[in-house]
């Protein structure tokens, strides 16, 4: 069978492209199928969207030639504090502060803006030999045989390949033509971001604010004077807010956001996600590989859901590149098994416990408040277990399935 | 000229299943397919040390021609087939060659079974830059004979991939009560411990046969990541070797 390429990535955000750089950078022909048109994020002004990037992270876009492109452009995250607290009460007394100095890595993670992000991630595919990038097409049709997996584009084009990869979000098409199912379920929450300007510098300190209603992540962008926001609500009362004018939002959030750094003014476009888990019950089919979101949509506390996904990335395509380089069928399935035994277990736990700490702090149940505000308290006492959330935070822990991915601790493949 | 021309369409279908049959890797052949990838990191990385091969880049073993001996359904033929060497598989159970003829069809590679032994092919004067003899050694009803046609099927300076499983009470709790009793991962009888090599044994014997043995590593299972690794210390059970036959 005469193939258009080894692997087929369905998804252009951005663990898509990132998995697709480590494929072809060790050689393999990869083509992404991104639904939007090339340009469309590429030059875009300021929106106030951006991820919080592990320090695992980091280390993985430095191999693939995406980080070298954001020079100047990242804030680092050199503290985090979090809090427990109740709207116009100020914060509980108990603060757990993570300051980068109790790490030798340096800072725990990075603010990067999409618009800088996706456009790095642009020019390295652009610069890199056996990609090729497919933009507005999208996928109507995919078929497995013994041989390969066939894909049906909306434009009528077919495209052959040895494995097809689903890096196509939660509602993930590609695993739903797989008839691979999913669990998940609401919380009743919506996550209201947008970005926000603010008199004071913020000095590179992230703070997370646990209200009853939800959390509020305040996130430092460059420049010391903007933040991005992640500010959970309950539905309802979400949607009301998100529907008022600006001042009126603006009203709504500063009892929660505190007057700590000065005064505030909106910065950005404002963007509402439901808060919803979604896990596909298989990361692996025939021939087929779930990746990020489409894999494990988790609850966007933390800002764990890129870095989860990058994880992703790293171990499949270590997985890949090995197999290849052994002469192995890189669309079998005892090939595709060891990345679903190494990412499944870790990604779960993750998933559930971050629905776990949201569970515990978005209520106002007095004991509940009592016991966050001493368990708080207690893992800032305690040095070691701090310096354990922190590294399992900034990805430097293999997690309880052994083994880091190479790309995860700063090495080609 | 493809693999299956000499394959009566008729019969395609029950190979087709029964090739499936030996690539499914939850099946009945589940422990080889567990044992392949650190078989084939040895393997690959041996031929590339001695041939002087990136296995980064693409055909590293373009313009080597290979043995695999006891080739079954091609789990070592097609890997070494995509990295690009030439690859002759050869089986004495007459109805695995078409079983591996119509997998490598699938794969779209060109693979040349054949139902013949070592010891014919080295009769007929066939010669490779290596030959691969894995768990085939411990089946044979004289291994020094079998060797010594390996030897012969070798070019000056080729070398031999040999691996087998060590004798003592380990290997016998292993392979015998647990692989063919417990876990029923091959059926009973597959193995006669009695006709086990220790590695001394196994090198005594290489050397008898007239190849240099150059490197013996063990081969490990880890229950816990229910997979193998290589081990430059544990030969207590699975091992395989490196022999080198004299250049010139």
């Amino acid at each position: 069978m005469e193939r258009d390429a080894d692997i087929l990535v369905v998804g252009g955000g951005l663990n898509g492209p990132a998995l697709a750089l480590a494929l072809a950078q060790a050689g393999l022909r990869v083509t992404v199928i991104d639904a939007r048109p090339a340009p469309a994020r590429a030059e875009a002004g300021f929106d106030g969207r951006a991820y919080a990037l592990a320090l695992a992270s980091k280390r993985l876009l430095t191999v693939i030639g995406v980080w070298g492109r954001l020079a100047g452009k990242v804030q680092p995250i050199l503290k985090i504090k979090a809090s427990d607290g109740r709207a116009g009460q100020g914060p509980a007394p108990f603060f757990l502060t993570f300051d980068h100095a109790e790490i030798e890595e340096g800072p725990m993670g990075f603010m990067a803006e999409d618009r800088f992000l996706y456009a790095a991630f642009l020019a390295a595919m652009a610069e890199t030999p056996g990609l090729r990038l497919l933009s507005g097409e999208t996928v109507t049709a995919q078929e497995v045989t013994a041989e390969g997996v066939t894909v049906t584009l909306a434009s009528g084009a077919t495209l052959r390949a040895r494995l097809l990869v689903g890096c196509d979000g939660r509602g993930s098409g590609v695993a739903a033509r797989a008839g691979i199912r999913r669990h998940g379920w609401g919380y009743g929450q919506t996550a209201l971001v947008t970005a926000i300007r603010h008199a004071r510098d913020h000095e590179g300190v992230a703070q997370q604010f646990f209200m009853p209603s939800g959390p509020l992540a305040i996130l430092p962008l460059p420049g010391g004077h903007h933040s991005s926001i992640v500010w959970s609500e309950a539905e309802a009362r979400a949607a009301a807010i998100q529907a008022l004018p600006d001042a009126g939002y603006l009203e709504a959030l500063r009892p929660r956001f505190g007057d700590f750094l000065g005064e505030i003014a909106l910065a950005g476009a404002r963007f509402t996600y439901p808060l919803t888990l979604s896990l596909a019950e298989r990361f692996t089919a025939p021939r087929l590989a779930l990746v990020g979101d489409a894999a494990h949509g988790v609850h966007p506390i933390a800002g764990q859901g890129l870095n989860l996904g990058l994880r992703d990335v790293a171990a499949l395509a270590q997985v890949l590149v090995e197999a290849q380089r052994r002469g192995e069928d890189i669309g079998a399935a005892d090939v595709l098994e060891r990345y679903q035994r190494w990412r499944r277990f870790d990604s779960t736990a993750l998933a559930l416990g971050m629905d776990g700490v949201n569970r515990l702090f978005s209520n106002d149940n007095p004991i509940l408040r009592a016991g966050r505000d001493l368990g708080l308290g207690l893992v800032n006492a305690l040095p070691g277990l701090r310096r354990g959330f922190m590294r399992q935070a900034a990805g430097l822990s293999a997690g309880a399935t052994g083994e880091l991915p190479r790309l995860l601790t700063g090495q080609a493949i | 000229m493809t693999a299956t021309s000499t394959i009566d369409p008729a019969e395609v279908a029950k190979f087709e299943a029964m090739a499936a049959e030996w690539w499914d890797p939850a099946g009945k052949f589940k422990p080889l397919h567990l044992m392949n990838p650190c078989r084939l990191d040895y393997i690959t990385r041996q031929i590339a040390l001695e041939f002087d091969r990136d296995l980064t880049a693409p055909a590293p073993f373009a313009g080597l021609r290979i043995l695999d001996i006891g080739c079954g359904g091609g789990l070592l033929s097609e890997p070494m087939a995509r990295l690009g060497a030439e690859v002759v598989g050869a089986d004495a159970a007459a109805r695995n060659i078409p079983v591996a003829q119509v997998h490598a069809a699938q794969s779209g590679l060109k693979i040349d079974y054949r139902h013949t032994t070592a010891e014919d092919l080295a009769a007929a004067g066939e010669r490779f830059d290596a030959v691969l003899n894995m768990e085939v050694v411990e089946h044979v009803a004289d291994p020094l004979a079998y060797l010594t046609a390996c030897q012969g099927l070798l070019k000056p300076g080729g070398l031999m991939i040999c691996s087998t499983m060590n004798r003592n009470p380990k290997s016998f709790l292993m392979a015998i009560v647990g692989a063919e009793w417990v876990m029923r991962w091959l059926p009973k009888g597959t193995h006669d411990w009695a006709k086990f090599l220790t590695p001394d044994e196994l090198y005594e014997l290489i050397r008898k046969a007239g190849l240099t043995p150059v490197d013996r590593k063990g081969m490990v299972f880890n229950p816990l990541g229910w997979s193998w690794s290589l081990s430059a210390r544990d030969l207590s059970c699975n091992y395989v070797t490196t022999s080198l036959k004299p250049a010139g």
